[in-house]
């Protein structure tokens, strides 16, 4: 059990700034999800609060404690990576045992076998306790990696991208067992990905890292519906919020270079107004539409060609061509639409979002 | 015009027989897919068409002809693999022009066929650079363009954009769907991607371990799979399955999955349609989005808890627990607040399959 503060945390590799002032809290017993791409700074994170890296400045708080001075043993966090370091001739049991055999300060015998007993069944892979390990398919794998770090009851588990080897129907079904198994621990889980989807499903908490900076924590629920900036609107969702540049133009967003427009709903403008006394006629935006909230209708106000399908079986992802401008609609699996075909188009006016186009910053959040 | 048929291929590679027995005719301007894992045989059959490798039984006709025993360079076909194969030290005009070089055309004709070619694919301001200054989307519709310049019968595309990232795929897949429409080749498409192939294909092809699974339109294999590997393979989350036991329950059919106290009531019909089935060995199929979710009790509904919840953004998958079983249902984004909330929950009898648990075949009950 352990709550994880970082403090104003800068990360320096010579003259590359891996982490840039971030702050970060993650409570007890929480599933916190970093996300982020490749060389965002998410494993440098994980790597500080595990002790196998120092920061350059800032501070790193378990239980409130700045563990400045503490080593990765004393830190006793556990680690899971993708590529999961088992021994491939030891069996099953043999690897999740190993941890709780240290040569000094060995746990009873009895102990021993009632952790790796326990943790076999949480992970449902007694059936493979006397089996060999390199014989095990890469689920099974990465269910004993886990088990090797549940066995040592860590204060907290920290775990880099360990499904994304995975094919993706296992991924699937490990998404949930892992926070199922999160959920039965009440242990706290730090998780870092790049797949925005991992983030939504499992996480309690989402904080999304770019640069070395978080630009946004909240659970997935706000991520999704109130993005910061331009920046986590189009990077979490699937297929991304459509983001078209515009103005505010008697109350309604006109579109340029198309000059197509829109309505928006009264309340929201007014809402906006009232906060960031910013949203008047003319500002350069950008409006943002999430793809659930565009829908194709006959007398919508705007024409659009089809430029492609893509089929989901459940639903269809339509992309809408006006002139230049591509706008994603999800549409019903039923909806009947060819390549080129001409339809017309609305959206939710009560869902538009309107982001400032020179910062990004969501006018919600701005000011 | 080009129509393809395959009859009763067979393919040994030493004492592995990677192609089992298949038959297949593809029509005129047809674009097929072959969908399956890694080593279901699906390359081999492509090669095989190609003439880059030979078959041990069976007839490859193309245009009523049998070719299995021509050259490749005989056969006219044209083939795009994911490696771009590029020639380095050309340009993008002569890497186009040269499958032309060999042929009689003059230098004009030439000229001509490679600059249409480069329009269509939008590369035209490319032309006179080399492959290596090129983005891997571009060098992709090089290689395209050098595979269409010769006006082949047909085109045979391996993992084509296999190797691009997600949102380069997603372009470069609606290009090539634009090009078949325009163009109008017979083309055979090959990937394990099923988003790929149910966007792409008038037909796509299922194939395991050597065999053909299901052939059929993209609604077709994802509304009526013909056997539980194409049933868990196409869509995404995976369809749910689960052993049923069915019974004649005061005038409705009940179906009791992972030995709950109670069954989902499905119309009486389901009785005659299995016909004798129902006693044993009968396994439930129903997708994320068939399994209906309410928050009170309604006829036919039943008292379920849901374990836990994924948020994906648009909707969220929500484990519900059913005896031993987890259903997992597509609902509304925030529908069910958390794990543990009681609600009640029916299967959709029209999206239910029914399969023999020992051989996988669908039964073909259609409700």
């Amino acid at each position: 059990m352990a709550h994880i503060e970082l403090k104003n945390v800068t990360k320096k590799f010579g003259g590359h700034t891996a982490l840039a002032g971030l702050n970060l809290e993650i409570a007890d017993g929480e599933f916190f999800v970093l996300l982020g791409e490749t060389g965002a700074g998410k494993t440098t994170t994980l790597r500080l609060i595990a002790g196998l890296d120092k920061p350059t400045e800032g501070q790193v708080f378990i239980d409130g404690v700045d563990v400045a001075g503490w080593g990765a043993a004393e830190r006793d966090v556990a680690l899971v990576l993708q590529q999961y370091s088992l021994y491939p001739r030891y069996t099953v049991r043999e690897n999740l045992e190993f941890p709780l055999k240290p040569k000094i300060r060995r746990l009873p015998d009895t102990e021993i076998k009632d952790r790796v007993a326990r943790a076999a069944r949480t992970l449902r892979i007694e059936h493979l306790l006397d089996r060999k390990t390199d014989r095990r398919s890469g689920g099974e794998m990465q269910r004993v990696s886990i088990g090797r770090a549940i066995v040592r009851k860590p204060r907290v588990f920290l775990m880099d991208e360990p499904l994304s080897a995975l094919d993706a129907k296992l991924r699937e079904a490990l998404r949930t067992e892992l926070k199922n198994i999160q959920m039965n621990l009440g242990q706290t889980f730090l998780f870092v990905t790049h797949d925005q989807i991992e983030a939504m499903s499992m996480g309690d908490k989402v904080g999304v890292l770019n640069h070395g900076r978080i630009v946004q924590t909240g659970t997935p629920h706000e991520i999704y519906n109130n993005p910061r900036d331009t920046y986590v609107a189009s990077f979490v969702g699937s297929p991304p919020m459509n983001l078209v540049d515009g103005k505010l133009i008697n109350d309604r967003a006109v579109m340029a270079p198309m000059n197509f427009e829109l309505p928006l709903a009264g309340g929201a403008k007014a809402y906006w107004g009232l906060k960031t006394g910013g949203a008047t006629d003319g500002r350069p935006l950008v409006f943002g539409i999430r793809p659930e909230d565009v829908y194709l209708e006959s007398g919508a106000p705007v024409e659009a060609q089809v430029h492609d399908v893509e089929n989901h079986g459940v639903e269809k992802i339509v992309t809408l061509r006006v002139g230049d401008t591509m706008l994603r609609a999800t549409v019903p699996a039923r909806t009947a639409v060819e390549i080129e075909q001409p339809v017309r188009f609305a959206w939710n006016p009560e869902k538009v979002m309107m982001f400032d186009k020179g910062s990004g910053v969501s006018l919600r959040h701005a000011g | 015009m080009t129509q393809i048929e395959l009859r009763g291929i067979e393919k040994f590679f030493g004492a592995v027989q990677v192609i089992h027995n298949l038959s297949l005719a593809i029509a005129d301007n047809e674009f097929i897919v072959l969908l399956g894992q890694s080593g279901c045989g699906k390359t081999t059959t492509l090669r095989a068409i190609a003439g880059l490798e030979t078959i041990d039984q069976g007839d490859i006709l193309i245009d009523g002809k049998a070719v299995q025993h021509l050259k490749a360079a005989d056969r006219d076909i044209a083939m795009v693999f994911q490696s771009f194969s590029l020639y380095p030290h050309m340009t993008v005009f002569e890497n186009i022009a040269f499958p032309l070089r060999a042929t009689r055309m003059s230098g004009g004709e030439v000229d001509k066929a490679v600059r249409e070619v480069a329009r269509v694919l939008r590369i035209t301001d490319l032309l006179d650079k080399k492959p290596s200054a090129l983005s891997g989307g571009d060098m992709q519709r090089v290689a395209i363009g050098r595979a269409l310049v010769r006006r082949p019968k047909a085109m045979l595309m391996d993992e084509p954009i296999g190797a691009l990232d997600a949102k380069l795929r997603e372009e470069m897949r609606a290009e090539i769907k634009r090009l078949h429409i325009k163009q109008g080749s017979t083309t055979i498409y090959v990937t394990h991607d099923q988003i790929e192939a149910m966007s792409l294909a008038d037909r796509i092809v299922i194939m395991h371990e050597g065999f053909i699974q299901q052939v059929g339109s993209p609604d077709e294999v994802y509304s009526h799979p013909a056997n539980l590997f194409v049933a868990q393979f196409v869509g995404s989350p995976v369809m749910n399955v689960a052993e049923a036991k069915v019974a004649d329950q005061a005038g409705a059919a009940s179906v009791t999955v992972g030995g709950a106290p109670a069954g989902f009531e499905f119309p009486r019909a389901l009785l005659s349609k299995l016909n004798g089935h129902a006693a044993d060995g009968l396994t439930l199929g129903i997708r994320p989005e068939g399994v209906l979710v309410r928050q009170d009790a309604a006829p036919g509904y039943m008292p379920v808890e849901a374990q836990i919840i994924e948020p994906l953004g648009s909707f969220d998958i929500v484990d519900l627990r059913v005896g031993s079983k987890m259903l997992r249902a597509r609902t509304k984004a925030g529908y069910v607040s958390g794990p543990g909330e009681k609600v009640y929950a029916r299967i959709d009898p029209e999206q239910a399959h029914f399969f023999d648990t020992a051989s996988g075949k669908s039964l073909g009950v259609r409700l």
